[in-house]
């Protein structure tokens, strides 16, 4: 058997053996291989003998082999601020983590509310070619909640859903609106629920810390107003619905009981709030500083018991780049964001598998095909026929997160310092080896 | 225990009764100094300390002059009254450049809580929080401490009611942290709106109403209405706050006759306080501003590696500077 960096975009038909198969749909976990032939999936066998292939085969030493894993909020940054990220830098973030599939938020400069603008990201995604790039569309022009932007025609550029992410849909009244005619459109609106009046000028989590810390709070309540005033208009409209950045357990309260009631309500969580709380900001480190804040003890414990009940579908990064100058500032003036690309999956098995949260599999379900069918995106899943969108790992492989570690153009993230378990050996795009393309870089 | 291990003065919480006491107890030596004919001795002599005020303050900045000059320090000072941001530079560069100077010790006062940690986190020299956002005021908390401490020698079971804006007041979390390290029985009452949520988690007691907080106490420590920090309207009227919770001679009446009332400074006279409380026999507020200097003295020197003097004592660098040499 051949090493399997000896993979090259050349290989148009190959098989990858002596892996242990994750497949997170059918929730197994099983000794196999798995043929490619011209970028899409031909087989997955079960069991340890070679296949018959014309093509050869490499040696997958052990490693667990899974579906390209799907992240379906991230913030590119480009166009408008490409200091912090660009689409390319970006892909490279997703490629390292094992993410072929990524969405893309609309709150750029200008924001993704014409067709113009999802056409250039879409091209700079394919010149990168590093990750299947899929931009979410402003709900409303420029992000400011008045005017619908031309759905129909975002979604014949590319676009996958709607979104006024870094803020909330402005009113009900444009909830509304926008889920009537999504709606129509048959794409899902992701909101960032957030009651701005409620947030006020708090910079972190309301609750025994901030009076510790003396910085002014964000109630759980101001998450869950927002999400309860749109599962209100829900009832109405029936549309698909995707809670994004879940943070609070009062959330993930209304979106059981919705789901429960029957609406077509889907929500993610990020991995910040599993593993980190509101106590970790004692240190004033403004890669915490994120919105929704990380909050309490209770909150991280309930967004995990989400998790586990499936109330929350997926786990998606909230990928949010910023430049050094930016974050090395006073706490109450730093912006909000870590960046998570490349640090997802180790996070999961950390704090997911390893404590027995969750089965391996079923850990892999809410970072490949559940973020995918949330948004309609293809990925996630391995069936024959299926683009060959791989990602191989290491499951015992302890490493020390370091700002070196990182493609991604910043390095503001919150996990720096964190030993995890678990690490990305090598992601296929379209059976393509995309990580040998970061090590040339 | 006879010198700060630590190498900061970040705030009170986390530090250990014993640290507390080596401050006060240094204090208490360093006051004798302020009487001398000569105020100064030579214990920081060749050592630089910056100011840096990035908000207005006249007291604090006075009385850490006054404790550096008394020390024999060289200080400069250095005041922005908008934050660094506003002003296009950052508070990083701002710090790295006056470290580039090679100094020993920066005293900041910041709008920004967490703004002294990011500079300890940046700087080799050392830094004490002079204030920073509505998080902490050690040296208040520790001048505080000391003036009670005079009163009744041991805090263990005083009780001591703080009174006003717990949420914006850094003054409140310092007091709050170091006087349930040295065993006060501490309360706290204000508007319902200005104290923050699970206060009561660090230890003190929440009376809404002031006269049953202020019933049997040892001291009051009375806030400052900071109409200049709040973003909203936290209460209907200054007229109606000093009817509810300002602290007059009939509030008093609650209290042990001992009592004495603290105030931070500057008062509002006639709304926290009235005018014949602060001009009475139960308010201390001069001798928290004597005190002030001596226990930012203190500081200053244990942070500079400097060791308590036992007693009365005749440490070379304690003596009084007769002359300058050279």
């Amino acid at each position: 058997m051949n090493s399997i960096s000896k993979l090259t975009p050349e290989t148009g038909e190959y098989v990858i053996a002596n892996v242990n198969v994750v497949d997170p749909e059918a929730r197994k976990v099983f000794p196999g291989c798995v043929g490619v032939k011209d970028g899409k999936i031909q087989f997955v066998d079960e069991g340890l003998a070679p296949p018959r292939t014309p093509g050869p085969i490499f040696d997958g030493e052990g490693l667990h082999l899974s579906p390209g894993f799907v992240d379906i909020h991230v913030h590119l940054r480009e166009p408008g601020f490409e200091y912090k990220e660009t689409v390319r830098t970006g892909s490279m973030a997703a490629a390292a983590g094992g993410f072929t599939s990524i969405a893309c938020m609309p709150n750029t400069n200008p924001a993704i509310d014409e067709r113009s603008v999802v056409e250039f990201i879409r091209k700079q995604a394919r010149i990168a070619g590093l990750a299947k790039v899929y931009p979410v569309a402003a709900a409303t022009v420029g992000r400011k909640g008045e005017q619908l932007t031309e759905y129909h025609e975002l979604v014949g550029a590319g676009a996958v859903a709607v979104s006024d992410d870094g803020a909330p849909v402005a009113s009900a009244g444009m909830v509304r609106r926008v889920l009537e005619y999504a709606h129509h459109c048959g794409i899902p609106l992701i909101e960032h629920c957030e009651d701005l009046s409620a947030t006020g000028s708090g910079v972190m989590h309301e609750g025994f810390y901030s009076t510790k810390l003396g910085l002014s709070g964000v109630p759980a309540y101001s998450e869950q107003i927002c999400l309860a005033r749109d599962l209100l208009v829900l009832r109405t409209v029936p549309t698909r619905y995707h809670a994004a950045h879940i943070s609070a357990k009062g959330s993930v309260d209304l979106i059981r009981e919705a789901k429960r009631d029957g609406l077509p309500v889907t929500a993610e969580t990020a991995p910040h709030y599993i593993c980190f709380e509101d106590r970790d900001l004692e240190t004033f480190n403004t890669n915490f500083k994120i919105n929704p804040p990380l909050r309490s003890a209770e909150d991280r414990e309930a967004i995990i018991e989400g998790l586990k009940d499936g109330t929350l579908d997926c786990i998606a990064s909230d990928h949010a780049p910023h430049a050094p100058q930016e974050k090395e500032v006073e706490f109450e003036e730093a912006p909000s964001g870590t960046i998570g690309l490349e640090t997802t999956f180790a996070v999961v098995a950390t704090h997911l598998v390893n404590p027995g949260h969750l089965g391996l599999a079923e850990a892999l379900a809410v970072i490949t095909y559940r973020p995918a069918d949330a948004l309609g995106i293809p990925g996630g899943r391995l069936a024959p026929g299926q683009a060959a969108d791989i990602v191989l790992f290491d499951l015992e492989e302890e490493w020390t997160v370091g700002e070196e570690d990182f493609h991604s153009l910043s390095k503001n993230s919150a996990f720096i310092g964190c030993t995890l378990k678990g690490r990305v050996k090598h992601t296929i795009l379209d059976g393509v080896r995309v990580t040998s393309m970061l090590e040339r870089v | 225990m006879n010198t700060l291990t630590r190498k900061h003065l970040l705030g009170l919480d986390g530090m250990n009764a014993e640290e507390i006491n080596l401050i006060l107890d240094t204090a208490e030596t360093f006051k004798e100094v302020s009487e001398r004919p000569v105020k100064k001795v030579p214990a920081m002599r060749g050592q630089t300390v910056v100011n840096l005020f990035f908000e207005p303050s006249t007291r604090t900045r006075l009385s850490f002059e006054l404790a550096e000059k008394r020390l024999s320090a060289d200080t400069v000072n250095f005041s922005a009254s908008t934050s660094s941001v506003k002003k296009g530079e950052t508070l990083r560069d701002t710090a790295e450049n006056i470290q580039a100077m090679k100094i020993d010790m920066i005293v900041i006062r910041h709008g920004a809580a967490g703004a002294p940690h990011f500079l300890a986190g940046l700087l080799d020299a050392s830094v004490i929080n002079a204030g920073d956002g509505a998080h902490e005021h050690p040296t208040q908390a520790l001048l505080d401490m000391l003036t009670l401490r005079e009163r009744w020698g041991s805090l263990d079971g005083r009780k001591v009611v703080i009174v006003g804006d717990i949420t914006h007041s850094r003054v409140a979390r310092s007091n709050i942290f170091g006087l349930i390290t040295l065993g006060a029985d501490v309360w706290v009452c204000g508007p319902p709106t200005m104290i923050p949520p699970q206060l009561e988690d660090l230890g003190v007691r929440i009376e809404p109403d002031l006269r049953e907080a202020v019933a049997g106490a040892d001291a009051v420590n009375v806030l400052r209405i900071q109409l200049e920090r709040q973003k909203v309207n936290l209460f209907p009227s200054l007229d109606e706050y000093s009817r509810v919770f300002g602290i007059n001679n009939d509030v008093l009446r609650y209290a042990k006759p001992e009592c004495i009332v603290m105030h931070p400074g500057p008062m509002n006279r006639g709304i926290e306080i009235s005018q014949d409380v602060a001009d009475g026999d139960h308010a201390v507020i001069l001798e928290q501003v004597t005190n002030g200097v001596a226990v930012r003295m203190a500081v200053l020197y244990l942070l500079s590696g400097g060791e308590a003097p036992e007693g009365k004592s005749d440490r070379r660098e304690l003596r009084t500077v007769r002359e300058e040499p050279e």
